[in-house]
């Protein structure tokens, strides 16, 4: 295992009787994007506050690598919290400044950083401003540049997406992409599952505390029921009922909509639609991550 | 990752516990606040001790119009008036009509006419204690005088020189102090500088711990630096600006207050500024830990009044009771006590110090206690600030923020 491995390892947190986390573990690999998934309260922020030493675990551990974390090690991690917070009455500069030496960097080098993330960000021109003088818009890029100015050797983004326009969105795709790219190994939360899609090498689907669901969006998406959409004109009703592995949604004249379990082998489906006569179409669509996601927290508020 | 970071200045917790000082002080310093308050109160003292001066050289005289028969204890009057300790002014008037209108504009302080034997004396609103006893003498004597020659005495005035030479032989017990005033204003204007001290940078400790949690930029911090390295930090910086404030304020009063003569136990003096700093220093971190855990307790700074006020009101309690207490008599058992609590000790102590005349082992008794205290309401104010500061939304109550798992 690579020594920068970000492991979750076997989390669990209570509160009260409401338990936040049971047994929660994943590993964010050196140059791997991460993709945490699951409705507000499944415990994404809990985990990830978890991870910074903001909260303490019940049980449990994270390890960067082998080696439990230290503080020095959570001081080397860009963190930007669920809610969004910075000194309103500071200025730009001062507070990255400030931050980048909180996280070990020299005074020298806080500046250099700053400087560099403020041209970055285009807010050059407001270096001397108050944060509470910005724009929404440039609040959300001090913010980010608050969590990347000390050169992190991990980031941890709790909603990094929410309340960013469009090109606040791009920059941010590029900055994570960039930093994954240079081996850093980057976790973050999203509920826009489109992103999520785009930009995660794996994603964590989260439920109630429990890892549903972790993998590459390739494995899981291939790994979940997918539908077959077959068009046999001469087939007689009913045709495909007793296949095993096999549900029928539709049967609409010539066409059948079929839904496969993961394990089902579509060609024997095949072999048995051509055993009616012509087959004219035979397509099969894999869920997107929205579908998977939807149909994974359904599973769990049926249970 | 443990050590790849390209930078070398490193987490040390002392390095950190600096980095978050020197926010505080820069941030202080540069408000106007800081630079406002300063020369206010530098300004005030600065009219107390030309008030005080003016008052003083305006009193060292004391004007005396004669007129008519009374022109003949003039010499009389200022002799035996500067016997009592009275720079008497006197001078001879055209009429005792003229010396009622110069009281009244206050040119004059008392106005004398008549005989000697049965003097008039006008003056403004009261007559000075020493004039009255000077002019009664001079009465007395006068009335004594003519019944001694009625009476045959060959020489009245040997009989009289006689009866005048008698005197007591008075064995003073506890001597008066004649500083014991200016002591005493020195142990008050001290008083009053820690409990503003101690009170307004309590308090910013208390402000600064709700601005970190209402602007939600604590859980950044957190993630980054240990709570204990945060709140350290916060109070070591706030406590060093209003240290330099204390300083400022009491050095210039004292340099204008020796300068300007109105203040002449000048070693007194230095030995409470030196106090003072001492005292400071206990009574801060006594009380910042206390604010500091109040702060935690709310998420708003709506809500902080209502967490921050009975800490205030302790030291407004300490502060105004124990100031008259000790004042009335510094060296009372009330006094002495109070300045051993340690919520008042850092107030109290330094002004009973100078003010009365305090044992060695008092002041150690209230210095231990006070450092105790402080090990304890740190110990506890500590727990609470980590417990709740990243509790957000309601207020939290001091017992949720005690229980040992809440975080």
């Amino acid at each position: 295992m690579d020594t920068n491995t970000l492991n979750v390892v076997e989390l669990c947190k209570r509160y009260g009787d409401v338990t936040a986390l049971d047994r929660v573990s994943f590993a964010v690999r050196p140059g791997e994007l991460f993709g945490f998934v699951g409705s507000n309260g499944a415990g994404k922020t809990t985990a990830m506050r978890i991870i910074l030493g903001v909260l303490a675990a019940d049980s449990g551990e994270v390890r960067v690598g082998h080696a439990p974390i230290t503080p020095g090690m959570r001081a080397r991690i860009g963190y930007m919290p669920e809610e969004r917070g910075l000194y309103p009455k500071m200025a730009v500069l001062d507070q990255l400044v400030y931050l980048a030496q909180l996280h070990g960097c020299s005074a020298d080098d806080a500046h250099t950083r700053t400087e560099r993330w403020l041209a970055r960000m285009d807010l050059r021109e407001r270096r001397h401003d108050e944060v509470q003088k910005l724009s929404l818009g440039n609040q959300q890029r001090v913010q980010l540049a608050a969590a990347l100015v000390h050169d992190p050797d991990v980031l941890v983004l709790d909603e990094p997406f929410s309340g960013l326009d469009p090109v606040a969105v791009d920059v941010m795709s590029a900055v994570l992409r960039e930093k994954a790219a240079a081996g850093v190994p980057v976790v973050f939360s999203s509920h826009q599952l489109d992103l999520v899609e785009r930009l995660c090498d794996r994603v964590g689907i989260i439920r109630d505390g429990q890892m549903v669901a972790q993998g590459a969006v390739d494995e899981l998406t291939s790994a979940a029921s997918s539908t077959l959409r077959v068009v046999a004109p001469e087939a007689p009703s009913g045709w495909a009922s007793h296949l095993t592995g096999v549900r029928v949604l539709e049967e609409v004249d010539s066409q059948t909509v079929l839904q496969l379990e993961p394990s089902t082998d579509e060609q024997a489906v095949l072999r048995a639609a051509l055993e009616t006569g012509r087959v004219t179409e035979f397509s099969k669509q894999r869920p997107s991550l929205t579908e998977l996601f939807r149909n994974v927290v359904t599973e769990g508020s049926q249970q | 990752m443990s050590a790849t970071g390209p930078d070398t200045a490193g987490q040390g917790p002392v390095r950190i516990v600096a980095l978050v000082a020197r926010r505080e002080i820069t941030t202080r310093l540069r408000t106007k606040a800081f630079a406002f308050g300063t020369l206010a109160i530098v300004a005030g003292i600065a009219i107390y001790v030309l008030l005080i001066n003016a008052l003083f050289s305006d009193s060292e005289t004391t004007a005396i119009g004669v007129s008519g028969q009374a022109t003949h204890i003039a010499s009389q009057l200022e002799a035996s008036a500067n016997e009592l300790g009275l720079e008497a002014d006197v001078t001879t008037l055209a009429s005792a009509e003229q010396g009622r209108s110069q009281v009244d504009s206050g040119e004059l302080d008392a106005a004398v006419s008549g005989a000697a034997s049965d003097l008039e004396v006008v003056a403004e609103s009261e007559l000075d204690e020493r004039l009255h006893a000077a002019l009664t003498g001079i009465t007395q004597q006068q009335v004594l005088r003519a019944a001694l020659a009625q009476a045959g005495v060959d020489d009245p005035d040997a009989v009289l020189g006689e009866a005048n030479a008698a005197e007591l032989d008075v064995t003073t017990l506890e001597p008066a102090d004649p500083e014991e005033g200016q002591r005493l204003a020195v142990g008050a204007i001290m008083a009053f500088l820690l409990f503003f001290g101690i009170s307004t940078y309590g308090a910013y400790v208390a402000q600064g711990v709700v601005e970190e949690k209402s602007s939600r930029v604590v859980e950044i911090l957190l993630a980054a630096v240990r709570p204990w390295q945060l709140l350290l930090g916060k109070v070591a910086g706030l406590g060093l600006v209003g240290l330099i404030q204390l300083v400022i304020i009491a050095g210039l009063g004292l340099v204008m207050a020796t300068a300007s003569g109105v203040l002449t136990v000048s070693d007194v003096a230095y030995a409470t500024f030196a106090w003072g700093v001492v005292w400071y220093v206990l009574g801060f971190f006594l009380y910042a830990s206390v604010f500091a855990g109040a702060g935690s307790l709310v998420s708003r700074q709506e809500d902080m009044q209502s967490v921050v006020t009975p800490v205030t009101m302790i030291l407004v309690l300490g502060f105004v009771v124990g100031i008259n207490v000790t004042m009335a008599d510094p060296g009372g058992t009330t006094a002495a006590v109070m300045s051993l609590v340690p919520f008042f000790a850092p107030m109290l102590m330094p002004g009973r110090i100078a003010a009365s005349d305090v044992t060695g082992w008092e002041i150690a008794l209230a210095a231990g206690l006070t450092v105790l205290m402080i090990l304890v309401l740190t110990w506890l104010g500590g727990k609470i600030y980590r417990n709740a500061v990243l509790h957000m939304g309601s207020r939290l109550k001091l017992a949720e923020a005690l229980r040992p798992s809440k975080v």
